[in-house]
């Protein structure tokens, strides 16, 4: 049954184009998952090797610039020096945009192991800023405030059925699904093996992790290239998907979005970026017939407050502890390691 | 399971070591060896740079002046982590636990150099990944049944009651698969009981061929427990002998007179 | 440019941009030295700050033009208003959570900061105020060198507020429980200082002094909802320049992070005149982690 029960999710989420057919509904669905892709990204830095990188939207725009300007092609001048690409296929921009999301969280994982707390908050910060003004004024190449338009959307090949341009929304949905449950099974193998447990340690006690020989550098470094090229898969997802993109992605209310989605749902736990993204995807389509953009964004505000006072550790945490409560089960099954007694018996 | 010494002299040489902090001297030119298979122990009153020694052996300070040696290898420079990865593996003098772990998971956590899992090996999930998975848990219940936490598997490591976490650090530093293991007060803390057990678990460790360094307080433990004893008292080696001798040294009972001496 | 007086045209530039620089470097070394107070005695990255900034600059535009308050009654009123929301905030959000780490108050300060700046865009719209001062637009022109008098003005009140927040930590009884906080609070609370009191005191100054930059430099800018993003941003940039904890350090690095702007923006870019903050950051924390001014922040 325990097995069996991811399929099930996945087939329900599958199901869902069929029975849903309110468009505009399906568009939030889509959205709301690319950024719960961003917000498990994020989790794995700031839940499992508790590092806060205030950021994170960094990542997202590096890959969704990445992924549009490889499809669509670009003719700048650096120093002198023309460079001009063709446009090359979305499929390829998109893995490019993971790449060099990817390459900058190697820079930043390296950075985290200089300047720890407080310091690589506002160093992540300053990154993402720095992104943003980037993007902002090298207009030969990113248009800065004008956008990138017409970003061509996602295209499928099958051998012998020829070649496919994904224009509608339940293709996106599913491209969505396929890089969501992607994402996820590659942070869950992490996190629940030798490495993930090396980068808990990390977060729980330091000193005590080195002591027993797990490398800190190695660990943050690691965690931070997975995360940011998580982050900038959902980046290129969003650009191909929406199909127009500007500075404003670089955006510090993005990443406080992220933050708000991975702190509500439970951080350092697998469902909680789903749970918190799900709620603070979806909260919109209800609000927005009762309440402005503005109001929203106040209301989300209040919610963030109220969740750390009264659910510091996040909704699945607090739910699986009332629901082990009630069930009168020891709290055995965390993550990494289901006690699951191998050869019990042979040992004592 | 643990790695058998390989020679019978000299594992652990500290050669002239001193430590500053500021203007203060936390260690002046300390000089002692252990050697492989012995159980060494380093007393002193408090303040007596008994935890800087500990600190600068295995890579969490950097001394002033001086080096390390371990089998031949020098540790100067190297980070903690390459250290316990040289077999130094530490307790600390305040318990430290993973404490939101399990039990389990904690000694889990421990055996983590023994994996040479990669990336990519363990996003694919591939048979040796798995195998080694499997290994290392039998690892760490071998070493929860060793010390006797076997039946506390499942509780949260912060948890558990006092005597119980410091024996967790001491299987957590065990798991690591030391070939050399530094106590930091381990008995701290302990009541009678606890304290005796300890024993008993300090001779099945030394029985798997592992060399000891052991900060204590408890002179009882000590004197009974050691080959050898290294006296500090403010930062400097005043004392070294077999425990008889040293509880002959008039040096010595002079440095503890006032600290009052433990006798349990 | 060209010609035989090209090089004189371009010291006059230099001295220009210097200028410049010297009257905004003290604003911005206002804003700093309120967040590194508070990061200094409570430990909180208080992501409020930019909106305090922006707070100050709404007071003072709405209390001259709803209400036709006096100018410079109103800047005062404005930074009484910012101390007493500082106050509020630190009551009713932070006091109840003292012992949370870091990141936690951290998370309820970005929380905070959504709801003061969307309240503000409610209340004022995104339209940018700007702000009639009384002062005559005739600049003062000194030699090659030309500045508002309105300028001239900020930067006076900022230095008052600087020597004023220097006086009032070295030389009376709250700044001297506050100094003993810093250093250590769990002493200080033994030798008999009421922490709680202090934390609040610390948050509504430091409050009082962004609402205060947010005030004068909304006067010679323009306000709008947004502005305190920016501004925080900087500010944070200020404090780690100067290391966090340190009010001479703030002080500097207000002064050092406009002097980069000022020059950034006349001789290389002026589209990356805000960039140059956040460049000038992660240059010097990749050189010295812990800023220019300060001891080694302590770890673990």
């Amino acid at each position: 049954m325990r097995r069996s029960l991811p399929f099930l999710w996945i087939a329900f989420l599958a199901s869902v184009p069929l029975w849903l057919g309110d468009p505009y509904f399906l568009h939030v669905l889509i959205t709301t998952g690319i950024f719960t892709i961003a917000a498990m990204s994020l989790n794995l830095l700031l839940g499992y090797t508790g590092q806060l990188s205030l950021g994170h939207v960094a990542f997202f725009g590096i890959g969704a610039y990445t992924s549009a300007l490889t499809s669509l092609g670009f003719d700048v001048n650096i120093f002198g020096l023309r460079i001009v690409h063709e446009p090359w296929p979305v499929v390829i921009g998109f893995v490019m945009g993971i790449v060099v999301a990817g390459l900058c969280g190697y820079a930043i994982g390296k950075l985290s192991f200089k300047v720890r707390g407080a310091y690589f908050v506002i160093v992540t910060i300053s990154f993402a800023e720095v992104t943003r003004l980037v993007a902002l004024n090298w207009v030969e190449l990113t248009q800065g405030p004008l956008a990138l338009n017409n970003i061509p959307p996602f295209t499928v090949s099958f051998p012998g059925l020829g070649e496919h341009t994904l224009w509608g929304k339940v293709p996106n949905y599913y491209v969505m699904l396929v890089v969501a449950v992607l994402a996820y099974a590659v942070i869950a193998r992490l996190v629940r093996s030798r490495i993930g447990r090396a980068m808990i340690a990390l977060r729980e006690n330091e000193p005590l992790a080195t002591s027993v020989g797990i490398d800190v550098t190695r660990f943050l470094v690691l965690a931070a290239v997975v995360s940011a090229g998580i982050a900038g898969a959902a980046g290129g997802l969003y650009a191909h998907f929406v199909r127009i993109i500007d500075p404003d992605i670089f955006l510090f209310i993005y990443t406080v979005t992220m933050v708000i989605m991975v702190v509500t749902g439970g951080k350092g736990t697998l469902a909680g970026p789903i749970v918190g993204g799900l709620i603070f995807g979806i909260l919109p389509v209800f609000l927005r017939a009762y309440a402005s953009p503005v109001a929203q964004w106040i209301i989300y505000g209040v919610l963030m407050i109220l969740i750390v006072f009264f659910l510091p550790r996040g909704i699945v945490p607090a739910v699986r502890a009332w629901w082990e409560n009630r069930m009168g089960a020891a709290a055995v099954e965390r993550t990494g390691a289901p006690i699951e007694r191998a050869g019990a018996d042979a040992h004592s | 399971m643990i790695a058998p010494p390989s020679s019978a002299h000299a594992a652990l040489s500290i050669e002239h070591v001193s430590a500053h902090f500021g203007g203060l001297t936390a260690i002046a030119d300390m000089t002692f060896t252990v050697d492989d298979g012995e159980l060494v122990s380093l007393i002193g009153p408090n303040g007596a740079g008994k935890t800087t020694a500990f600190n600068v052996i295995t890579g969490f300070l950097k001394p002033t002046q001086g080096e390390v040696r371990y089998r031949g290898i020098s540790l100067s420079g190297l980070k903690s982590h390459e250290v316990a990865n040289l077999g130094l593996v530490r307790t600390f003098q305040k318990t430290s636990v993973f404490g939101a772990n399990t039990v389990f998971d904690n000694v889990l956590i421990g055996v983590h150099r023994h994996g040479t899992s990669s990336v990519w090996g363990t996003l694919l999930a591939l048979p040796r990944v798995r195998e080694e998975e499997r290994r290392l848990r039998e690892e760490a219940w071998e070493i929860l049944d060793f010390v006797g936490l076997a039946k506390r598997a499942g509780e949260l490591g912060g948890a558990l009651p006092y005597g119980d976490q410091r024996l967790l650090e001491v299987a957590v530093a065990l798991a690591a698969r030391p070939t050399l293991l530094l106590l930091d007060e381990p008995v701290s803390g302990m009541n009678a009981s606890e304290t005796i057990s300890f024993i008993n678990l300090l001779g099945k460790i030394r029985q798997r061929g592992v060399t000891v360094l052991l900060v204590e307080h408890d002179m009882h433990l000590v004197m009974n427990v050691s080959d050898r004893v290294v006296v500090l008292n403010y930062g400097k080696i005043i004392a070294e002998g077999a425990p008889a001798e040293i509880q002959r040294n008039p040096e010595v009972v002079r440095a503890y007179l006032g600290q009052g001496v433990k006798r349990a | 440019m060209h010609g035989p007086f090209s090089a004189s045209t371009e010291l006059d530039q230099l001295l220009q941009h210097i200028v410049n620089a010297l009257m905004l470097g003290g604003t911005y070394a206002l804003l700093g030295i309120g967040l590194t107070l508070i990061f200094g005695i409570m430990r909180v990255v208080n992501f409020t700050h930019g909106e305090l900034y922006a707070f100050g600059g709404y007071m003072i535009f709405f209390l001259t033009s709803a209400v036709g308050v006096n100018f410079y009654v109103a800047l005062v009123a404005a930074m009484a208003l910012g101390v007493v929301l500082g106050a509020l905030i630190e009551l009713v959000l932070l006091r109840p959570m003292r012992g949370a780490d870091i990141d936690t108050t951290m998370l309820i300060m970005i929380g905070c900061w959504i709801v003061l700046q969307n309240t503000e865009q409610m209340m004022w719209g995104g339209v940018a105020k700007s702000i009639v001062s009384p002062l005559t637009t005739e600049p003062l022109t000194i030699g090659p060198v030309s500045v508002a008098w309105l300028r001239v003005f900020v930067f006076g009140i900022a230095a008052l507020l600087i020597v004023g927040t220097y006086a009032l930590i070295h030389r009376t009884k709250l700044g001297k429980a506050m100094r003993a906080t810093f250093q250590d609070r769990d002493t200080a609370a033994l030798m008999g200082v009421n922490v709680n009191a202090i934390n609040t005191a610390t948050f509504a100054i430091g409050s009082g002094l962004a609402a205060a930059a947010g005030a004068l430099l909304g006067a010679v800018f323009v306000v709008t909802p947004t502005m305190g993003d920016l501004a925080a941003l900087k500010a944070f940039a200020i404090v780690i320049l100067g290391g966090l904890g340190s009010i001479k350090g703030a002080t500097i690095g207000g002064f050092i992070l406009a002097f980069v702007e000022e020059l950034g923006a006349g001789y290389i870019s002026s589209g990356y005149r805000d960039a140059m903050g956040f460049l000038l950051i992660i240059v010097v924390l990749l050189f010295k982690p812990t800023g220019l001014f300060a001891r080694a922040e302590r770890i673990g």
